[in-house]
């Protein structure tokens, strides 16, 4: 299951995870994640029970927290590990890059 | 052993699938890094046939994968990495494996031109973005620049004024190819300026993590000079992704696959055919590409089965 994140909920549910957390930034303006957002849906079913988060916060309802990690194009997807951005990508992105990256900061 | 790979997943290669699958080759699609193609980054297509309500890009494509794997595409998020047509069964290479295959259709249509400058590729989502419908929104109040003189400059630095409290469209040259109403639009927009023979030779703010402005230089008394600006946009036309094809089959002055004739889909070697905008560089629009889709799946299929046919012909001698 993804995590739905705000910017209320952003720090307890990623700077302070336990475990990496993939973050989807996307909008529902913009085209490219709507292709993106069913590969991320797939990609967190396929990780289930791993020590890995996936998560995405709509750019457009939370406008604090993308600024600060200087999202200026969407979809971009960060991983997230100890509270810090350890990988980042911009643009759609294969699931199989995905699990490749995420398995790296497991 | 495949019959039929497509390569490719715009309205090009997912109309080659429904046609192919709905003839039963089970076509098998590599979608590569751009699945969905160019469409994924417009907004609302008003021109798609059947859609008179207008429909959105990515939504499209969605449909029309959907409706390919329906009829038994097999779509594969893998990307080509070489391809080898100098004999048969051709050989096409991903990312993750090596395929056989006895027809391919190539469907890997065009990319946005970049300005091609290293600074651009290390600022790209960070000030430098290659989508104005995805990324306006983040320059709010900002200034930002658009290069080009066609048709998409005008429209972006028109969808851009929506967000930007100023937007500079930069051409090379003092003529501009855009159409009239799309160029009188733009000038006639307060938040529109425009710059003449110029050409964009940096994007700075490397150091800073993001654009900060950009160094021009007029191309007539070679004069240079910078401009702050947060946000650069391109819409310089587009190259067509035939990198893998070179040597292997004909490419045009720009980069474009020829096919045998105009109106044509099959390429020099048989069992090779190509549709969509890696080989239409004059209309380029989703629906002559869905429709050059359809042709090389229907050319595929007649010459599989009368390669059959042929086949036992042959062992009747």
């Amino acid at each position: 299951m993804e995590v739905i994140l705000n910017d209320q909920n952003f720090e307890a549910e990623v700077l302070k995870s336990d475990v990496p957390v993939l973050v989807d930034f996307w909008a529902p303006w913009c085209g490219p994640c709507k292709i993106l957002g069913p590969i991320v849906e797939e990609l967190a079913k396929d990780m289930e029970g791993k020590p890995v988060k996936i998560a995405k916060m709509n750019v457009d309802e939370s406008q604090d927290i993308p600024p600060k990690y200087g999202i200026m194009s969407i979809p971009t997807l960060m991983i997230f590990k100890g509270g810090e951005v350890v990988d980042q990508m911009v643009g759609v992105t294969a699931k199989d890059t995905l699990v490749e990256k995420l398995t790296a900061q497991m | 052993m495949e019959r039929l790979i497509i390569i490719g997943a715009g309205p090009a290669g997912y109309t080659a699938g429904i046609y192919a699958s709905r003839a039963d080759l089970k076509p098998l699609l590599f979608a590569g890094p751009q699945p969905g193609g160019q469409l994924t980054t417009t907004t609302e297509v008003e021109n798609w046939p059947g859609s008179d309500q207008g429909i959105l890009g990515p939504d499209l494509m969605l449909k029309l994968k959907a409706q390919a794997e329906k009829f038994g595409t097999r779509v594969s998020e893998e990307t080509v990495t070489s391809v080898d047509f100098s004999s048969k069964p051709f050989k096409v290479s991903t990312d993750k494996q090596a395929y056989e295959a006895e027809t391919v259709i190539i469907a890997t249509g065009a990319s946005a031109r970049r300005i091609g400058l290293a600074s651009e590729t290390a600022l790209f989502g960070k000030g430098v973005s290659a989508c104005a419908t995805c990324d306006g929104f983040f320059f709010k109040g900002k200034e930002v620049a658009v290069v080009g003189g066609g048709d998409s400059a005008m429209e972006e630095a028109t969808f851009l004024t929506k967000f930007a409290s100023k937007v500079t469209i930069l051409n090379r040259t003092d003529k501009f190819k855009a159409s009239k109403p799309l160029l009188d639009r733009a000038k006639e927009n307060p938040k529109i300026a425009f710059i003449e023979n110029v050409q964009v030779t940096e994007v700075l703010g490397v150091e800073a993590g993001h654009v900060t402005g950009i160094k021009i230089k007029n191309t007539v008394t070679n004069e240079e000079s910078e401009m702050n600006v947060d946000g650069l946009f391109a819409a310089i036309g587009h190259v067509p992704n035939t990198e893998l094809f070179k040597g292997q089959l004909d490419l045009d002055a720009l980069g474009y696959l020829v096919t045998t004739g105009p109106g044509d889909v099959k390429t020099k070697i048989e069992g090779v055919f190509a549709c969509g905008d890696v080989m239409d560089k004059k209309y380029r629009q989703a629906v002559t590409a869905a429709g050059t889709g359809c042709m090389a799946a229907l050319e595929a299929e007649r010459l599989l089965t009368h390669r059959s046919f042929g086949a036992s012909e042959n062992s009747g001698k």
